[in-house]
């Protein structure tokens, strides 16, 4: 490339992602440093504490990031497969090699340095099935929906494996790709009814929630009693729901871990212990409910600098924010986020090529899945599922990762006038 | 584009909705709903108590009878108190572990997660040994506390004692106190409690997860410090208060002595006693139920809860009336063959003298005098009838403030015994009762209780020739020296000035060539009493009271030794190496002189003395 070129690839990045990136990447920096501030260590460089490390962490990431742009662009689609490949072999290779943390064999650990795979599959999914999408298939066809749900599948049942459920679970944030890609759209309608489903089934007995499908199909099989064309649909509809609420029950009671049910139960306020599984959760809400406003201000958040909240400086990032800069500073992230997901969606819609289109929204539905988990269950609006929020939690493998998976977004866009295939 | 361009509208909807839902949330939990913020400061701030040191308690020479000394409790929160080496704490606290299995108990019942106290009052000594070590056992920490501490050991019974307050106090002030605050409990630390206490200050802290301090909240700015109690000055003097203790060991009875000019008390001993530091610290308890069970009741407050028949000595207060009353002038002779016959009973005199005047009554104390001078002042009065006679009579008694509390400023003073007319006219029916009836009260027995501060109040009164403060321990309070209204306040009896030198004649002379010259003092002239006083229990108790010099009195003083005898042999001697130190300053008498009173043991049988010199 000449000099000339190389100005031209420069300007054609997009300015306001990689901004929103170091926003929200200096946000969660500054954070982690008052999550577990100590005055014994309050140097924000100091490399014992995990501001230090994370501002290590910050630095790779952002070499990373470079990397990624000085790559060329076709790399991504070429060897797509082959990423997606060698991710699975490492997610394969951790159940064997991995060590154990916190009951999940998810980690690599080479010396003090550890590596989470899954958080790579992820940006190798969304690789995988921007590459399988773009090959010119139509996704009404079942070899498709089939091909590109084994696609998504097969990692996410590898980190089920492992025992980490919270990773498995991002992977139905795909659910949007494949609807702007043509599923259908009532995929998304019988996701929320499985949700009431599984909430209904936890809530009450079986058989009143039998009882009471039965009744309210009844009601509207007498209502629609003259428009014959909706009886097989009511019924079916009913059916299916029948068959969710007890297939739910049979999951939760007999497939689930303790500790899960726990924390569904605790969620649907149907058990509230809050010294034991819900302790965290409480805690977390306190944290955030007593920041009021505008929040205590930098360093002086409590709850999260004395340790009431557990995680405070990886999964429960969120409290701190939201205690020591209130609803004001809640406000202001979820804004940065949301703008930054609607900026991604922006720049996929201005693809030409397909791939560089179905790779943004892949990009758009892991970090909206990510936001929406993450700050959810730190107000109790979702079970407790052990994931990162991007860019802000401390970690390196999900900085990395999510570095990665925003900025190959950017190093296809930035070359969106060549057609990628 | 492709043909499912429009279907990023409804992503894009997805997603702002689903943002949406979490700011809702957020507005409702951090703005509308504010318990968290309470859960939060209940999670995160600890409200301690800072106890304000007790106000110290000084003798009127500015010495200290009462002071602070630090000690430690050992506190404990049972929830953090995990994975607990047992065996070296108990090692280190020495306790066994059985002792150490109820106490944890017993806190984890009062609360798992809140402080309760493990080990109570720790020395300075014990404490260091423990702090080194203690960081190794989570749950345990140490709070400070202050207790009193005598450094001379002496005026238990002023003084009183504190303890912890007990559920009904803090009820009945309100709440005012906190379960482990200490209240006073007798003595002078119960009466003065409000001055004495001080002001609780708080100062509240914040703590982790853990419950570990990490330091004031807001730098303080909701803390109050505490404000020590204020300091009392009593008006006891320590020198002569040791002494009085000193020489009234092993007898049963009391020692008060008043400045007349002031009505401050200088000495105020009630034997036995006992040492007040027994009353303070971890062995508390057990001491306080040895004191409640002796035998000699040490904890009973002699001189103003014994009430005895104040026998020859109310001789003087009768004199003062009879004048008064214009009943008889100091050359008033009445017979004496050995007694006053009543039918075939008889008031028995100890002397067989012809007629003597007023003076030479009270300097010989003359049973028959007062017999005769009674029935003038009942039978014969000015007022028409006996009733009303004696109705006057009590008033003037009364006015000695004898038969009524005297309002001295300790909890339980008892106003002693002076029958009204209706307990007569109960007892012996209305008029059928007449001097002759009641002639016991004439030589002071009988139905009389009167308190040892009564009887010293008595002299004070002749010594200022009429008047008297309410005797008093604090004579002033706190860094302004503020004295109480009650105790400024003039009573004046209504007998004239002029009728207290015949008396005072009398009493001199008692001292100087009477029954009690054993008691003389070289250079002080001092005017007494000896009394004997009869009682159902034995011997008699031996009452002195007298005040000197006889101008210008500096002391009033009533000395009680019971079932020891005659006024002259104990009482007497007593009393004048007290006046004589309180004046002097140091006791002009031989060695075996003060030995004798030191070393006599008038309680335990088998060390009373049984040769008795009169």
């Amino acid at each position: 490339m000449s000099n000339l070129g190389q100005n031209k690839f420069w300007k054609s990045i997009d300015l306001p992602i990689v901004l929103l990136y170091l926003a929200l990447v200096l946000i969660g920096w500054l954070n982690i440093y008052a999550a577990v501030f100590d005055e014994n260590h309050a140097s924000i460089f100091d490399l014992e504490k995990n501001y230090g490390k994370q501002l290590l962490w910050i630095a790779t990431a952002l070499f990373i990031g470079l990397m990624v742009l000085l790559i060329d662009s076709k790399f991504f689609s070429v060897f797509s497969f082959g990423i997606y490949g060698i991710t699975l072999m490492m997610l394969v290779s951790v159940l064997f090699f991995g060590k154990y943390v916190n009951g999940s064999r998810s980690w690599f650990e080479i010396g003090s340095f550890r590596l989470q795979p899954a958080e790579f599959a992820k940006f190798a999914t969304a690789l995988v099935v921007a590459k399988y999408l773009s090959g010119g298939v139509k996704m009404e066809k079942f070899s498709t929906k089939f091909s590109v749900l084994t696609l998504i599948g097969l990692p996410m049942a590898l980190i089920l494996l492992q025992g980490d459920v919270g990773s498995a679970l991002t992977y139905v944030a795909f659910v949007l790709v494949l609807y702007r890609e043509g599923l259908s759209g009532m995929v998304l309608v019988i996701g929320l009814l499985i949700g009431i489903a599984f909430v209904l089934s936890l809530l009450f007995a079986k058989s009143s929630i039998l009882i009471g499908i039965a009744s309210i199909t009844g009601v509207l099989l007498y209502n629609y009693r003259k428009k014959k064309k909706f009886i097989p649909v009511i019924i079916s509809g009913a059916v299916l729901v029948a068959t969710m609420v007890i297939g739910f029950s049979y999951v939760f009671n007999n497939v689930m871990k303790q500790h899960h049910r726990d924390r569904i139960n605790n969620l649907v306020g149907k058990e509230i212990d809050i010294k034991g599984a819900g302790y965290n959760v409480n805690q977390s809400k306190i944290a955030i409910g007593s920041g009021r406003l505008i929040g205590k201000g930098f360093l002086n958040g409590t709850q999260t600098k004395y340790d009431f909240v557990p995680e405070q400086s990886t999964d429960f990032i969120f409290c701190t924010i939201g205690e020591e800069y209130g609803f004001v500073g809640s406000l202001v992230l979820i804004g940065l986020f949301l703008t930054l997901l609607l900026r991604i969606i922006f720049i996929a819609e201005r693809q030409r090529s397909p791939l560089s289109r179905i790779y943004g929204y892949g990009v758009a539905s892991i970090l909206f899945l990510h936001l929406f988990v993450n700050i959810g269950m730190t107000i109790g609006l979702v079970p407790v599922i052990g994931i990162p929020l991007p860019f802000i939690s401390y970690g390196g493998s999900s900085l990395w990762s999510f570095t990665i998976l925003l900025f190959i977004l950017i190093k296809l866009d930035a070359n969106r006038q060549n057609i990628i295939k | 584009m492709n043909i499912f361009f429009e279907r990023k509208y409804i992503i894009q909807a997805i997603l702002i909705f689903t943002c949406f839902i979490l700011i809702v949330r957020l507005f409702y939990i951090q703005v509308i709903d504010d318990s968290y913020f309470l859960s939060a400061n209940n999670n995160v701030l600890r409200k301690l108590t800072v106890y304000p040191a007790r106000g110290i308690i000084y003798d009127r020479n500015g010495k200290i009878i009462v002071q602070n000394e630090p000690v430690y409790d050992l506190m404990v929160i049972p929830r953090q108190a995990k994975n607990l080496d047992t065996l070296g704490f108990c090692k280190l606290i020495g306790i066994d572990k059985a002792e150490f299995i109820t106490r944890i108990t017993k806190a984890r019942k009062f609360s798992p997660f809140k402080a309760s106290i493990f080990a109570k009052q720790l020395s300075a000594r014990s404490f260091a040994s423990i702090q080194e070590r203690l960081f190794e056992y989570q749950g345990f920490f140490v709070q400070n506390r202050t207790v009193r501490r005598y450094p001379d050991s002496v005026a238990a019974q002023v003084l009183g004692y504190i303890g912890e307050v007990d559920e009904n106090r803090i009820k009945k002030t309100n709440n005012y106190y906190q379960i482990g605050d200490y209240i006073g409990i007798s003595g002078i630390e119960k009466s003065y409690e409000t001055i004495l206490r001080g002001q609780r200050g708080t100062k509240i802290i914040m703590v982790d997860a853990l419950n570990r301090d990490q330091g004031s909240y807001e730098d303080g700015k909701y803390d109050t410090t505490a404000i020590a109690g204020e300091k009392l000055i009593s008006s006891l003097d320590l020198r002569i208060q040791k002494l009085a203790e000193k020489l009234m060991r092993n007898k049963k009875g009391s020692v008060v002595a008043i400045e007349p000019s002031t009505g401050e008390i200088l000495c105020f001993v009630s034997s036995p006693t006992y040492d007040p530091n027994l009353l303070v610290g971890p062995e508390r308890g057990n001491n306080y139920i040895k004191l409640l069970k002796a035998p000699e009741k040490p904890l009973f407050i002699r001189p103003i809860m014994a009430q005895y028949p104040p026998g020859s000595i109310f001789k003087a207060v009768q004199a003062l009336i009879g004048q008064q009353e214009h009943l008889i002038v100091p050359e008033t002779r009445f017979p004496c063959n050995g007694g006053y016959s009543i039918g075939n009973r008889m008031v028995k005199c100890e002397h067989n003298h012809s007629p003597l005047n007023l003076n030479e009554s009270i300097a010989q104390s003359c049973n028959s005098y007062y017999c005769w001078l009674f029935k003038k002042l009942i039978d014969q009065g000015n007022y028409g009838s006996v009733e009303k006679n004696y109705l006057v009579w009590r008033d003037y008694i009364l006015q000695f403030g004898i038969g009524k509390k005297l309002e001295i400023d300790l909890p339980n003073e008892l106003g002693g015994l002076l029958p009204t007319v209706a307990f007569y006219d109960k007892y012996y029916s209305s008029g059928h009762w007449k001097s002759s009836t009641i002639i016991s009260l004439a030589i002071g027995q009988g139905e009389l209780g009167v308190t040892p501060l009564q009887m010293a109040n008595t002299m004070a009164i002749i010594a200022n020739r009429g008047f008297y403060y309410s005797p008093h321990l604090i004579k002033a309070i706190g860094k302004n020296q503020i004295k109480k209204p009650e105790y400024t306040t003039k009573h004046a009896v209504k007998i004239d000035s002029s009728y207290f030198n015949v008396v005072i004649d009398g009493m001199q002379q008692v001292v100087d060539h009477g029954t009690a010259t054993y008691a003389k003092i070289a250079d002080i002239p001092m005017c007494g009493k000896t009394g004997t006083a009869q009682n159902s229990h034995g011997k008699s108790h031996s009452v002195f009271v007298a005040f000197a010099p006889r101008n210008n009195p500096k002391i009033a003083i009533a000395v009680i030794v019971e079932n020891s005898g005659y006024g002259a042999t104990w009482a007497a001697p007593i009393a004048s190496i007290l006046v004589e130190k309180y004046i002097k300053d140091s006791v002009s008498r031989p060695a075996y002189y003060i030995d004798r009173l030191l070393n006599a043991d008038l309680i335990h049988p088998t060390f009373t003395e049984t040769k008795e010199s009169h």
